[in-house]
């Protein structure tokens, strides 16, 4: 009886042994000529010339400010992003109020829209002949659009899901009996906060947060619309490899994709490995 | 029995205070100016002269010219992507090999890389002193700009969204149904379509529409290595790019308008089928226990 309990167990891992690799062999295979072959091509033309010609062309005046001005704006936006994500979902997990299943929707929106689509919307709000634009730029001096304010809303746009996502499963399954014990024991619930509930969310914070900056410094179609593309104002680094490419620059091209790609490469990484410790944290939990 | 409704009770009392207010509209009021007023000035701005000029742009032949591109190539890549999306997302659940972790690691890459330097790479590969050009010129492949390059470059963007959706619905699978099935003498593929397949077909439905959205906004992957000449490499996104570049606004707006609401459109229905599906799964559920 026992034996035939075991049986199709049994009969599975046999099979996994003889059919796994006419599954795995086309998946394998795929993903290596779809992305391995593609990163290896961009690691090699970009040492091609060697690692000084690859400083010589990122510190090249142009190529650095674009490369510094992706970086501030991204920082800038991962911060705000943080707080902010942070905030919508403790508000879309812990409270309850009318309207609150179409917010938890609109959370996605950002996902399913175009970035492109997002520049020419963010034109249409701030730019310089609409009213809200025109506002800023005359009456308070603040220019959204081909500055880089609008750098940082665009990518404050299309990353918003990113922290949210990354936190409201995490909140939504932490046991309230130790909040609940801080609140009888006299904490009001700004300490009850800080002390238990946020040291929770640390971790999927950190993640998401990585992951909102490693998708910002590539962001290329919301950027291009909102910023323009002028040379040492508003070029971002993604725009200023466009533009070595069009203009046949081969060694900036590369050397500037190369140094985006790794910078992105070891934030997912990191990312990813926050996300390992977390599942093992909480399986010994 | 008194217990068990104090914790509920405090944790309301708790929440009742002012605070809880300022969070709501503060979260209210930050999503509204970042996502909502955006999305409503897009939409005031289309169709400012009414509706007439709208639905000339939306006839055009030169918009629905871009928009067949668009379409060829988002239904081409969501197939192969529900073939190898599903299949290295049972992969990686299902079997032990060496060399897994970096498989798992693999998969991400695209959502990181720039879409330009996605182009470009591709262009490296095909471009006129790309690795790969003689042996693409030999077999009369033209790939850059070309719609065979524009479909690779759609392609690798797209290629997270399938499998990261079918992993956690794969992983979710009730095994026993598959070893009764087994037991019972059905052979792998009468087991597949019979048992597997209306587990997991909302979720990959769900995974399509993702991909299906991600293929149509692709822009700077199929700029760079499409070129984007018109009636040629111009997809709707791309078609977008230029009449802002020629000032023709209202061309702009209005394909801006139909992308991207038929993008939320789909991925919305997509979500509310999975939830009813779910919802009803539970229900199901409910009955047997």
């Amino acid at each position: 009886m026992e034996s035939k309990l075991e049986l199709p167990v049994l009969r599975r891992s046999s099979k996994g042994h003889g059919q796994g690799w006419l599954l795995r062999l086309p998946g394998i295979l795929y993903l290596t000529l779809m992305i391995v072959v593609p990163l290896l091509v961009i690691i090699q033309d970009g040492l091609r010339e060697g690692i000084a010609e690859l400083i010589h062309q990122i510190t090249l005046p142009i190529a650095r400010h674009a490369i510094l001005l992706t970086l501030w704006t991204s920082a800038l936006m991962t911060i705000i992003n943080a707080v902010m994500g942070l905030m919508t979902a403790f508000v879309l997990v812990r409270f309850e109020f009318p309207g609150k299943r179409v917010l938890n929707a609109i959370v996605d929106l950002p996902l399913a829209i175009p970035t492109l689509v997002t520049g020419v919307m963010l034109v249409m709000l701030y730019g310089p002949q609409e009213t809200l634009g025109n506002f800023l730029a005359n009456q308070i001096g603040f220019e959204v659009i081909f500055a880089p304010p609008g750098i940082v809303i665009s990518l404050l746009f299309i990353s918003f899901p990113f922290v949210v996502r990354n936190i409201q499963p995490v909140l939504q399954e932490l046991d309230r009996t130790q909040e609940l014990a801080a609140s009888t024991l006299g904490a009001g619930s700004w300490k009850t906060f800080w002390k238990i509930v946020f040291p929770a969310l640390i971790l999927p914070l950190t993640s998401g947060s990585l992951m909102s900056f490693s998708r910002a410094i590539g962001e290329f179609g919301a950027v291009v619309i909102v910023a323009g593309n002028i040379p040492l104002k508003t070029q971002t680094a993604a725009v200023y490899t466009l533009g070595a490419v069009e203009s046949e620059n081969r060694l900036g091209a590369s050397a500037v994709s190369l140094l985006l790609t790794s910078i992105a490469f070891l934030i997912l990484i990191t990312a990813n490995a926050i996300q390992k410790y977390r599942g093992r944290k909480n399986a010994a939990d | 029995m008194p217990f068990k409704n104090i914790g509920g009770e405090k944790m309301q009392q708790i929440k009742k205070g002012w605070g809880r207010w300022v969070l709501i509209f503060l979260v209210l009021g930050y999503m509204g100016f970042l996502i909502l007023a955006p999305i409503t000035a897009l939409v005031k701005g289309a169709f400012e002269n009414g509706l007439m000029p709208v639905l000339r742009v939306i006839t055009s032949p030169v918009f629905l010219q871009s928009l067949a591109l668009s379409l060829k190539i988002a239904i081409i890549v969501v197939i192969l992507q529900i073939f190898f999306g599903t299949s290295i997302a049972w992969v990686i659940v299902r079997q032990e090999f060496v060399g897994k972790p970096l498989l798992n690691g693999l998969i991400d890459i695209p959502f990181s890389i720039s879409p330009v330097v996605v182009g470009y790479m591709l262009l490296m590969m095909f471009g006129r002193n790309g690795y790969l050009f003689p042996i693409m010129e030999k077999l009369g492949i033209k790939v850059a700009f070309a719609v065979p390059g524009m479909f690779l470059a759609t392609l690798f963007v797209s290629l997270p969204f399938m499998i990261r959706e079918m992993i956690p619905v794969i992983k979710n699978l009730d095994r026993k149904q598959e070893f009764a099935a087994q037991t019972l003498g059905a052979s792998q593929w009468k087991v597949f379509w019979r048992v597997i397949f209306p587990q997991i077909k909302h979720g990959m439905i769900y995974g399509l529409t993702l991909t299906l959205a991600r293929a149509l906004g692709e822009f700077g992957a199929v700029l760079v290595i499409g070129g984007g000449v018109q009636g040629r490499t111009e997809t709707t996104t791309l078609y977008i790019f230029r009449c802002l570049d020629e000032r023709r606004y209202i061309e702009a707006y209005t394909a801006s308008i139909f992308l991207g609401s038929f993008s939320v459109l789909i991925v919305f229905l997509a979500d509310w089928f999975k939830r009813r599906q779910i919802r009803q799964h539970r229900n199901d559920n409910g009955f047997v226990g």
